[in-house]
């Protein structure tokens, strides 16, 4: 398949490593942000190519794994409601609330279903005039466009039923709050390509800058990755700290001006919490005032939740690349993907769920 | 009529299934995972036990007057009932005919059992019934008995399947997952993912348009072609739901060997790559329905492969791997960028992911 089968050659690979392994001088931790970067280091066991040197910190790019607690709670508490149906992206429904998850209010009988667009959700309530419908807009800069568009769309069909439970996260805040920490360990980023595609890499010049860290625009196949690192290697190697795109077959420097105006129609930034990090400032989007009528953060009353995280998952220090997966004592034996503790579990783009899933290995295959 | 006692379950009878798991059952518990195994393994082997069942094969196998019978019974619940490639009809009769053939067995007499909802179009149910005739004729067996219930509008999902079937087993088969050994080759019989990814296409919510078309088919004609080439089949196992991922991990689990499988060897075709590359799934984890993974000795893999790419289903094949002594239990596949991975066993349904 073009486009995707020269990014996991065999040849290049090598040779990629091969000039990793000939720049590196000193050990290195670089964070890959986005979980589907992390899914592509898990399943093609990329560490096995790295020198020992270099050490990969898996980032908090995982939308399921960095909802805060209170929207999955009021998502289910939304599900649980007569007369309406919640929709969902498939990832989302297994993450576990304070109380149990989208797939057990399903279980129940609550009308939930899983959509691949936010469009489709649209429909959804186009076909069920009797009903609320609401979406779970989660994710990061990426999917932002197409929860936006979804409610341009339903206004423009005069669509009443139909409404978004909007929880957007920003990359740059994130990297920015990361970076701020006195006991970050990261010296370089891989920035991820698909939030890239739409807003373009301007707002990494200043962190790169603020920080001296390299941040390199990356890809999602094995080949992408391993330039990725190469490009960190090189400029670390070099005391250089600059944004350099190595996914330019998809990214330009502006990114994807139409889908930028439709979020900035729609949404305007907030201060938002992330799941096992905490409130950090600016780093997501909420539903502007014009567009109140398709927020059901507004249109629903869920009452006040008490919330309660397991007090064993230590999610929030994973996703900051302060500990690896393997370090957390319920790991493996209480919280497992068929029943997660904590978020990072759920997803096949959760650190957590790509250790237990790719990480026992104890022999390679010749 | 027999004295029936009271089961008194807060003695000893607790449920097996601990409450920090789950107190109602969920879709994963039949996608054909973890979650699946820990509720037929707690719920039903720990009840149910017996020397017949312990073999957990996809045919229970016993003799009768000398004669090795294999029986068994899958339920059909496929949504939606027509879809590319196929029908719940014709998936009813495949289905049980690759279980019976699977094991060893000459599928003969299957039964079927219909459960439809009120309202549902009699129209359809003729296409259904058709295709089963067709699917039955093909294979070579009759359907000899069966059984009707209508269940009120709401109450199911248009129509349910239960087919089952007995087939014989010629002396001198043993075909087990636990019969694995070492330097054991494995056959599959061609290109994954098929079936699985013809239905999500068809599906409310998630329709996109591709040309994959079910791989639904009776391997019973392709599986005795083997047969009359050797008898010296270890395993085999049809690929169904949970994928080559899931069967190659039973095996696995059950046999306690290792298994090495390369990725360059399964083949895909160009459609599948891109539903999968685009729905973010792992095609190794997607059902087949006319698909077989048989294990042999090394020295007898070049001579089963040949009659195998001589049958249409067959065309194919190739073999995708070796059993081993080191990681006992694990699945373990040689990457096309030459690293070495885990394929675990899934824990539910595979969740289509956000970006």
């Amino acid at each position: 398949m073009k486009y995707v089968e020269e990014f996991r050659d065999l040849k290049t690979v090598n040779n990629l490593v091969n000039k990793i392994r000939e720049t590196v001088t000193q050990k290195w931790n670089i964070m890959e942000i986005c979980g589907g970067q992390t899914h592509t280091i898990m399943k093609y066991n990329i560490e096995e190519f790295l020198p020992d040197a270099i050490t990969l910190l898996h980032g908090p790019g995982c939308p399921v794994c960095v909802t805060p607690l209170e929207m999955i709670d009021k998502a289910i508490a939304i599900a649980e409601k007569n007369d309406t149906i919640l929709a969902s992206f498939g990832d989302m429904m297994r993450v576990p609330g304070s109380k149990h998850d989208l797939l057990s209010v399903k279980a129940s009988g609550g009308d939930v279903r899983m959509v691949y667009s936010p469009l489709d959700a649209v429909k959804l309530a186009k076909d069920n005039p009797g009903k609320k419908v609401v979406f779970f807009a989660v994710g990061f800069e990426t999917t932002a466009p197409a929860n936006a568009m979804s409610v341009l769309e339903a206004k423009r069909l005069n669509i009443n039923n139909y409404s978004i439970l909007c929880s957007h996260v920003l990359v740059p805040p994130a990297i920015d709050a990361l970076l701020s920490d006195k006991n970050s360990k990261i010296n370089a980023f891989l920035a991820a390509g698909h939030v890239c595609t739409v807003m373009g890499y301007n707002e990494y010049f200043p962190l790169a800058k603020k920080f001296n860290v390299p941040i390199i625009v990356t890809g999602f196949e094995p080949v992408d990755i391993l330039s990725g690192i190469y490009s960190s290697v090189k400029q670390l190697e070099l005391k250089s700290y600059s944004v350099e795109n190595s996914y330019s077959r998809v990214v330009t420097q502006e990114g994807n001006r139409h889908a930028q105006e439709i979020i900035k129609k729609v949404f305007e930034i907030t201060d938002r919490k992330w799941r096992g990090i905490g409130i950090i400032p600016l780093s997501g989007y909420k539903i502007r005032k014009d567009f109140e009528d398709y927020d059901a953060e507004i249109i629903f009353d869920v009452g006040l939740i008490e919330q309660q995280e397991s007090p064993l998952c230590i999610s929030g220090q994973i996703l900051q690349g302060f500990k690896k997966p393997t370090e957390c004592s319920a790991f493996g034996n209480l919280c497992k993907p068929e029943h997660p503790l904590g978020a990072p579990m759920v997803s096949s783009e959760g650190a957590c769920a790509a250790y237990y899933s790719y990480k026992k290995l104890r022999t390679k295959v010749n | 009529m027999p004295e029936t006692k009271d089961i008194n379950f807060s003695n000893g009878l607790s449920c097996p299934i601990p409450k920090s798991d789950y107190d109602k059952v969920l879709l994963a518990h039949g996608g054909g995972g973890t979650l699946s195994h820990q509720l037929i393994q707690k719920l039903f082997f720990s009840q149910f036990d017996n020397d017949v069942l312990n073999v957990h094969h996809d045919s229970a196998m016993f003799d009768i007057n000398g004669s090795r019978i294999a029986f068994t019974t899958d339920s059909y619940v496929v949504q939606p009932i027509f879809f590319p490639g196929g029908n719940i009809g014709d998936l009813a009769i495949n289905g049980t005919v690759n279980d019976l053939s699977v094991s060893g067995a000459n599928p003969l007499y299957i039964s079927a059992g219909f459960i439809i909802e009120e309202g549902f179009e009699i129209e359809e149910l003729w296409k259904i019934v058709l295709s089963m005739k067709e699917a039955a004729n093909k294979a070579g067996v009759k359907i000899v008995t069966g059984d009707t219930k209508v269940v009120d509008h709401g109450k199911g999902d248009k129509i349910f399947i239960n087919t089952s079937g007995i087939g014989l087993i010629e002396p001198g088969i043993n075909i087990s997952p636990k019969n694995c050994r070492e330097g054991d080759a494995i056959i599959l019989s061609g290109r994954i993912a098929e079936h699985g990814i013809a239905i999500m296409s068809a599906r409310e919510g998630l329709e996109f348009e591709t040309t994959v078309k079910s791989d639904s088919a009776s391997l019973n004609n392709l599986i005795s072609g083997v047969l009359s080439k050797t008898k010296n089949v270890h395993v085999m196992r049809d690929p169904t739901r949970g994928g080559i991922a899931s069967a190659l991990n039973e095996i696995a689990e059950s046999s306690g060997k290792g298994i090495h499988i390369f990725e360059e060897k399964i083949s895909l075709t160009e459609e599948v790559k891109g539903a999968c590359e685009i729905l973010g799934l792992d095609p190794l984890y997607i059902a087949n329905e006319g698909k077989v993974l048989i294990f042999v000795p090394n020295t007898e893999a070049e001579g089963v492969l040949n009659i195998m790419k001589k049958h249409p289903l067959g065309k194919e094949s190739s073999i995708i791997g070796t059993v081993t002594e080191d990681d006992p239990g694990l699945v373990i596949m040689k990457t096309l960028i030459g690293s070495s991975r885990i394929v675990d066993m899934i824990s539910g349904e595979q969740l289509p992911r956000i970006c």
